[in-house]
């Protein structure tokens, strides 16, 4: 398993921990991203995907548990060099392309900000001119640098958000719902934006969304969660064509696809958490139930499922 | 009933197919404008805001060269002098200011009466010091003790609020308690006792004013921490590793900028309001001192015989007072986020 | 079939710090009795702004009808009184809007929110009211109405908040129903409910509805027509099929297929490239065409006229004028047009071009 870049084991963030109003936002997930793929991670607001993305990037600090970075744990106190380094190899994208970036600085210095934290650039013209090729690379050109991010339009912000993000170089990149905020016919410029540099930089993305179409549009695995739990992980085609735990098939079954023939005879599986009446002494955990396939279940339900599989 | 579907031969070659340059699409029109040039351009809009700002800045030119401009001291007494109408060369002729006044209830030019040869055009109080001179350094020194603990409040606010905020957590906790047993006490008792302790004179005024009033300005400043701190701009700086230091000064304060600047223009007003009010009761400046205060409360006094004494400064107050705040509300307007976009 | 609501013409301005911006450029549609008008574009395009023009929920300092009209029950809308049209709001067309955290009053039960607009707009005393209020809850599936009627809106779901914002609607029985983004804020299995609300609703009580949305899955789900809109100006108008199996826009060909589709993975996503235009600046012949692959000559001049599809199916695109050269829609869009009779791409079951 040395190809996995990163790999979070049994993570827990609780807010308020240990008062009455304690929240699990994360309650002990576990999964792992190899170099080079993009795993989707879907669920309703609230269930602790975005979570999940700030406390692998250090935003929060964890309750328990591990995020592995290419097998240094990015929780551990570390010196300010190593920091620094690990800062410079994840790096987000975030959701409001209005609320990501500062309105009072000009294009030019959002982007430059990494580029200045970490001393890559010696001289103003260098810092000017890979400010330029980064504007070039997200679709954007030179006249744009000297302007302010209020007199650009959704869809160009998030690409200088983007921008910004790769000034540093990063191998992994987190995306939390980088597309939710935008227009559909915005939506595809973003993400086939993302695909483009993934081929040409080899990065690694973690893709945040509830938007399940897009998500397994761009993941090759895919991970669903209900209120802080992972319940079903699969490649993506996989996880389309064999839902197995019972809130994906109701997710699944919730979207609108453009086509009102389908649309017509589309039948949605209403979830409710108590009908799996799991008993007390029953052990719900992670099953592998195919290859690669893994269901939040019980063993009654293991079994189940695996019969309704063949 | 939409439109005629027969439809008009058109010259063939409109049907041309072209290319769109991709740059095109991504164009942008407008011509490129920072958020002060924009706030610049919406404020001059503003027809209150700019005739104020014009004289509110004739007033500080007014403060610092109007006790030069007669030849005649502040602190002069001429009690041969004293009690003189206001009298201008030139508008004495129209049938005002010309040093004509009450004297037992007949009208008589004080200044022929007297022998006096000089003009004071705004006349002069009981021990005959030209008001002109004094209504000057009166305004000059409100307007500083203004400024000051204006200056004071802002500071004081900011970093108070700003760190209150940021930080947040038990740091947050107890710097909040602070506020609210100071916010608790009076704060007209806490003035006194302050003036009490020390010699009356601006150094007191000014603690007395900054000793509370920037508490305001402290809870603007962390609701707006707060606010900003869990923008997805500073979050995105805070995984690029900015420290602390950087976020606040590049991130926070220039969003910041706008309402601590509106907030303090509504602060001066209140300053120059309330070194007037502790003035007037006796607790401000001391005589011979001249504060817009201390001369209201003198031509109080004798509001009746010789209304002139009171017109004055109490103008040049009621002007300051209105001139600050519609240069805060312009300033609102022009700076307030909301109206954006 | 009987047209409840045509809008003519509509013209309408903002004017702001910048200018003038042109937010509709001339809009023509009618609604008809029954039917679900879904009106699609995204951000921008004046979606929005046609159903808040109709309801004149407009700043009146800054916007501006520079033309047409909106004839409702033989009166124009744009010229009625203030007054007139209070009467109009809430009882003959109601509106539900997309948040609805902020649609409700935080301070008011819900009771009194849905029983408001039933004591100002028809005859009924205060238990009949309350009565009518309750039968409401019940229709919007609100467990429990008898003892959550007294209840605030903090105490309910999002998904609850906005069936309760949709009996406020329903509760004058409008003749027209305004749903603007209703769903967008709500996570799909939540508005996947809200959706069957909407449309169950619909049946009971007769209402026309327009729908705005950028989700064509949802437009999908719950049209009968659909209107494209583009840059202040329907792009495209007729039924739902047409608009999905035969669309001839441009605009609309961009849209269908840049979204991806289920089955179809590793294939690159269409994007549609560049940004809406500015309607400070209109440009001046068909808006799209500077990010329109199928642009001509008369396009940078000219505003393209509605060209006849169908009986029910217009579209404002030059390329439909009979001197237009013959351009092959995007692939995707191809495969839509064949299942599709009456399409040029139509493949009968049993195969062959017809």
């Amino acid at each position: 398993m040395t190809d996995h870049l990163i790999e979070v084991k049994n993570l827990k963030q609780y807010f308020n921990a240990g008062k009455a109003s304690e929240v699990k936002a994360i309650d002990d997930i576990s999964f792992s991203i190899k170099r080079g793929e993009t795993f989707g991670l879907v669920g309703e607001s609230g269930c602790g995907k975005s979570t999940t993305g700030r406390t692998m990037i250090r935003l929060y600090d964890a309750t328990a548990g591990q995020v592995l970075y290419d097998g240094v744990d990015v929780h551990a106190p570390k010196s300010q060099k190593e920091t620094h380094a690990l800062n410079r190899k994840m790096q987000m994208i975030f959701q409001d392309p209005y609320a990501s970036l500062n309105p009072r600085m000009k294009v030019m210095d959002i982007i430059a900000e990494g580029l200045d934290i970490h001393g890559l650039v010696k001289s103003k013209k260098e810092r000017r001119e890979r400010v330029i090729e980064l504007l070039q690379t997200v679709g954007l050109n030179r006249e744009h640098a000297e302007r302010y991010p209020h007199e650009f339009s959704g869809g160009q912000r998030q690409r200088i958000g983007i921008a910004r993000a790769l000034a540093v170089d990063p191998e992994f990149i987190i995306a939390d719902e980088p597309i939710s905020a935008l227009d559909v016919s915005i939506q595809a410029q973003v993400v086939n934006l993302l695909k483009e540099l993934q081929e040409e930089k080899g990065l690694t993305y973690l893709f945040i969304a509830h938007d399940l179409s897009m998500v397994k549009y761009i993941s090759d695995r895919i991970g669903v969660m209900y209120f802080g739990k992972l319940v079903e992980m699969a490649p993506a085609d996989e996880l389309y064509r064999n839902p197995m735990h019972a809130y994906t098939k109701s997710l699944l079954s919730a979207i609108p696809l453009p086509d009102p023939i389908y649309e017509r005879s589309r039948v949605r599986h209403p979830y409710n958490p108590k009908d799996h009446q799991y008993g007390p002494d029953e052990k719900v955990e992670f099953r592998e139930i195919a290859p690669e396939h893994f269901v939040l279940c019980s063993e009654k339900e293991f079994v189940a499922m695996q019969a309704a599989r063949v | 009933m939409r439109n005629e579907f027969e439809h008009e031969e058109l010259p063939q070659e409109d049907f041309e197919r072209i290319t769109i340059d991709s740059d095109q699409a991504e164009r942008i029109e407008k011509p490129s404008l920072s958020f002060w040039q924009d706030a610049w351009l919406r404020l001059r809009k503003n027809k209150a805001a700019i005739v104020s700002m014009v004289v509110l800045v004739l007033l500080i030119i007014m403060a610092l060269i109007g006790p030069y401009l007669n030849g005649h001291a502040g602190d002069t007494q001429n009690l041969r002098h004293a009690n003189l109408p206001p009298k201008v060369p030139g508008i004495e002729n129209m049938g005002i200011m010309d040093g004509v006044g009450n004297l037992a209830g007949k009208k008589v030019d004080l200044y022929e009466m007297k022998k006096v040869d000089e003009y004071y055009w705004f006349g002069t109080d009981g021990l005959g010091r030209d008001l002109f001179t004094r209504l000057w350094e009166g305004t000059q020194i409100s307007l500083f003790i203004a400024f000051v603990a204006a200056a004071i409040d802002m500071v004081v606010g900011v970093a108070y609020g700003g760190i209150s905020g940021y930080f947040g957590g038990r740091t947050d906790d107890i710097m909040q308690r602070v506020v609210e047993i100071l916010i608790g006490i009076p704060t007209l008792i806490v003035v006194i006792l302050m003036i009490m302790i020390m010699d009356p004179g601006i150094t007191a005024i000014i603690i007395a004013i900054s000793i509370t009033g920037w508490i305001g300005m402290s809870r603007i400043v962390r609701a707006q921490t707060l606010k900003y701190k869990s923008q997805e701009f500073v979050l995105a700086s805070r995984t690029l590793g900015s420290k602390d230091g950087k976020i606040i000064t590049k991130h926070l304060l220039p969003n910041m900028l706008g309402i601590i600047i509106i907030n303090t223009m509504f602060t001066i007003p209140n300053a120059i309001f309330f070194e007037a009010f502790l003035s007037f009761i006796g607790i401000g400046l001391q005589p011979p001192a001249a504060s817009l205060g201390t001369l209201i409360n003198d031509g109080f006094k004798v509001m009746e015989h010789q209304p002139y004494v009171l017109l004055f400064p109490a103008l040049v107050i009621s002007i300051l007072m209105i001139a600050f705040n519609l240069i805060g509300d312009g300033l609102r307007d022009a700076l307030d986020p909301k109206m954006k976009d | 079939m009987t047209k409840i609501l045509q809008v003519k013409d509509l013209e309408l301005s903002f004017h702001t710090f910048g200018g003038e911006v042109k937010a509709i450029r001339g809009v023509n549609f009618d609604l008809n009795k029954g039917e679900t008008l879904a009106i699609v574009g995204e951000s921008g395009s004046g979606k929005s702004v046609t159903t808040k023009s109709i309801m004149r929920l407009l700043p009146a300092h800054s916007a501006e009808y520079k033309n047409g009209e909106i004839l409702f029950e033989g009166k124009d809308l744009t010229k009625v009184s203030e007054k007139a049209m209070q009467k109009i709001r809430g009882k003959d067309i109601s509106m539900i809007f997309q948040d609805p955290m902020t649609s409700l009053n935080p301070t008011m039960t819900i009771g009194k929110q849905i029983m408001e607009p039933i004591l100002k707009h028809q005859n009924m005393n205060k238990s009949q009211a309350r009565e009518q209020a309750i039968n409401l809850l019940n229709l919007v599936g609100i467990p429990n109405a008898e003892s959550r009627y007294k209840m605030y809106p903090h105490q309910f779901s999002g998904g609850q908040r906005q069936r309760i914002v949709i009996a406020i609607a329903l509760a004058c029985n409008p003749k027209i129903l305004i749903a603007d983004e209703p769903t967008t804020a709500l996570d799909v299995t939540i508005q996947a409910q809200i959706l069957e609300l909407m449309k169950e609703i619909q049946k009971k009580i007769d209402t026309s509805i327009i729908f705005i949305t950028h989700d064509l899955g949802v437009v999908a789900n719950v049209a009968d027509r659909v209107a494209v809109m583009y840059g202040g100006k329907i792009v495209e108008i007729g039924t739902v099929d047409e608009i999905f199996y035969n669309p001839q826009h441009p605009y609309t060909w961009g849209l269908l297929s840049s979204m991806p589709s289920m089955d179809l993975a590793d294939q690159k996503l269409y994007a549609i490239p560049g940004t809406p235009p500015d309607l400070l600046n209109p440009p001046a012949g068909d808006a799209f065409a500077l990010r329109s692959e199928y642009a001509m000559k008369i396009d940078m001049e000219r505003q393209p006229p509605f060209f006849r599809v169908s009986d029910t199916h217009y579209a404002a695109t030059w390329l439909l004028h009979p001197q237009a050269p013959q351009v092959e829609p995007p692939a995707v869009i191809i495969e839509r047009m064949k299942t599709f009779p009456g399409s040029r791409y139509y493949v009968d079951q049993t195969g062959g071009n017809v």
